[in-house]
């Protein structure tokens, strides 16, 4: 008797600690790791690093944002889009035309503008469109991309075309701040915006919404069969990628200070995808990876002067070719992005160590 | 009393192939029902029927006496209508606790919430918790779900099902593939079940079926060939013409 008492209690006591952990588990799982003040520390401290470099590295952090946006709907509800550049466009316009034929000239609340714009188009397109999967989907957002940048085309009176709109004028940030020569200003706007949008993402991501999303992305079947929307959910994840996206258009306007219909290139679409699978889809910070080492890398090989049998290879044409042997290897090798094989190597350190 | 389920008349082709045809069933609150017919005989093409992934083009389906003919799966799983599938549909790369918390967090309504962290919502946990407990799945609660065994898999397909809260219970062959060794850990959970829900179970093993039901119905080409209880069933001619050559259990 007693023994079945002991043996009841410990069953009981089993149970309540397996209690314990599961729910420590699901409490931790959003909390802040140590490590994640990493990238936000290392671009902070390249601006005291590279001061001379400050135009590109806002550069680099709207596309990190942009990025960022991507993985939403491609690494956490598993929506593949080849026409992410729609967003990035649309918002890029927005912020210009507002300037430009509107006369608003301030620039937070153009940004909130463009990620409006964009979230109506996301919606819109979103509804229509992500009733397919795999490659209908990936040749229906391609060609929304390219209907939006036809249009620009058609409206150049509007738009100015392939040539652009250069030379917009925009108030001082915060009233105060004037873009300068080196980009520190752009820099740091950049920084803060893609910080506020980075926590908003990261928020939605380990919600119960953020949850569906990775049922969705596991198995869209017992997500119907649970009862869950799935249509409602997967467009509403993509109008807020929509919205970001469109924010980091916008920034792209601002700090450059003009815009041309290469914004909704086939380019920009497909480099910022391949920059996510590069840095790792689904995991956050693997689009700050993979955009950073893909523009450093562009901008690197492009001044490269190499010399290959006589031939000289210098020129920006030959960064791709540097991008693109990443890019294999990458996925030959690091199927989860460079972020997962970091992980993995940590990982393997930690093994080693502990006996 | 209004049954818990009950389908009139049920049509379904695919082209010009009939799969389903005039297919009356019953389901009073409670009930114990077993689904047994040949392989190809549709009967998980009912299934997919009932949870509206399928659309008849004839006949009807009502729920606790109201038509849920034209509403779309979502919308009937909120009524109360769970499956488990014959081939495991689970969120492999997700944890066991995941799994079930995803069909908590849809039940409660707490799946469309994106301004808090779902290790937040304590409600939901504690209740994919208390459900994984039952199932003594507790101690693999937060292990993946693709690491498991494939017995403890058809465990988490009938966890998730149960964390619906059902009133109308389809399982789809829930010992499939499960070494015999296990297969009791899902039969007695099977005889567990709450009496409140009605059951309708899909099994090939006739053991099984003859132990869990109290009412048969043989589905054959897409038809009824008869129903009964267990007894008139073992009994039938036709039955056994239709089982030839396939283990069947004589008394």
């Amino acid at each position: 008797m007693a023994a079945t008492d002991t043996s009841a209690a410990a069953a009981a006591h089993a149970l309540a600690d397996a209690r314990t952990r599961a729910v420590d588990f699901m409490a931790r799982r959003h909390h802040f790791g140590v490590a994640e003040a990493l990238p936000w520390l290392l671009a902070i401290a390249a601006f005291f690093l590279f001061p001379d470099r400050m135009a590109f590295g806002s550069q680099v952090l709207l596309m990190v944002l942009f990025a960022l946006s991507l993985d939403l709907i491609l690494g956490f509800a598993g929506i593949v889009s080849l026409g992410h550049a729609a967003f990035f466009g649309l918002g890029a316009y927005t912020a210009a035309l507002l300037t430009l034929r509107g006369g608003w000239e301030e620039q937070i609340s153009g940004l909130f503008a463009a990620a409006a714009v964009a979230a109506v188009a996301g919606a819109a397109t979103g509804w229509l469109l992500l009733r397919y999967r795999g490659l209908t989907l990936l040749v229906l957002t391609l060609s929304t991309a390219i209907m939006l940048q036809e249009l620009g085309n058609v409206l150049r009176d509007l738009t100015g075309g392939y040539d652009g709109l250069p030379g917009l004028i925009f108030k001082p940030l915060l009233g105060a701040f004037d873009y300068d020569l080196f980009g520190h200003v752009a820099y740091l706007y950049a920084l803060a915006v893609l910080f506020v949008l980075f926590m908003v993402v990261r928020m939605i991501v380990y919600s119960p919404f953020g949850q569906t999303l990775a049922g969705i992305r596991e198995n869209v079947a017992r997500m119907h069969a649970i009862g869950s929307p799935v249509h409602l959910r997967l467009v509403a994840v993509y109008t807020i990628a929509a919205a970001i996206a469109g924010v980091a258009g916008a920034l792209f306007t601002q700090t450059n200070q003009y815009v041309t219909l290469g914004v909704f290139d086939f380019d920009n679409s497909a480099g910022v995808m391949v920059m996510l699978i590069l840095g790792g889809t689904g995991r956050l910070y693997g689009a700050f990876v993979g955009a950073v080492i893909y523009m450093v890398l562009q901008d690197y090989i492009s001044k490269l002067k190499l010399t290959v049998w006589g031939l000289a290879v210098d020129g920006p044409q030959y960064w791709q070719f540097g991008v693109g042997l990443l890019l294999v290897l990458t996925v030959l090798f690091a199927r989860r992005g460079l972020l997962g094989l970091i992980e993995d190597a940590g990982r393997l350190v930690m093994r080693e160590r502990r006996p | 009393m209004t049954a818990a389920l009950e389908i009139c008349e049920l049509n379904k082709n695919f082209g010009a192939l009939p799969v389903a045809r005039d297919i009356r069933l019953e389901l009073p609150k409670g009930a114990r029902h077993a689904l047994i017919g040949p392989n190809g005989a549709g009967k998980t093409t009912l299934v997919n029927l009932i949870t509206g992934v399928l659309r008849p083009s004839r006949g009807s389906i009502l729920l606790d006496g109201h038509d849920i003919t034209a509403l779309p799966q979502a919308a009937r799983t909120r009524r109360g209508i769970a499956r488990t599938f014959q081939i495991n549909q689970l969120f492999r790369g997700l944890t066991v606790l995941e799994n079930v918390y995803l069909a908590v967090a849809e039940r409660m309504g707490a799946a469309h919430r994106l301004w808090r962290p779902a290790g937040a919502e304590r409600e939901v946990i504690d209740q994919a918790l208390a459900q994984l407990e039952s199932l003594r799945l507790a101690d693999d609660a937060l292990r993946l779900v693709r690491e498991l065994p494939y017995g403890r898999q058809r465990l988490v397909e009938i966890a998730i099902a149960l964390a619906q809260h059902p009133r109308v219970l389809l399982l789809d062959e829930p010992a499939a593939g499960v070494p015999s060794s296990e297969s009791h850990l899902i039969l007695d959970v099977i005889a567990g079940l709450d009496s409140d829900i009605a059951v309708l179970i899909i099994e090939h093993d006739m053991d099984v079926v003859f132990r869990f039901a109290s009412r048969i119905t043989v589905l054959v080409a897409g038809a009824v060939l008869t129903e009964g209880t267990p007894h008139e069933i073992r009994a039938d001619a036709r039955v056994r013409a239709v089982y030839l050559g396939e283990e069947f259990p004589h008394e």
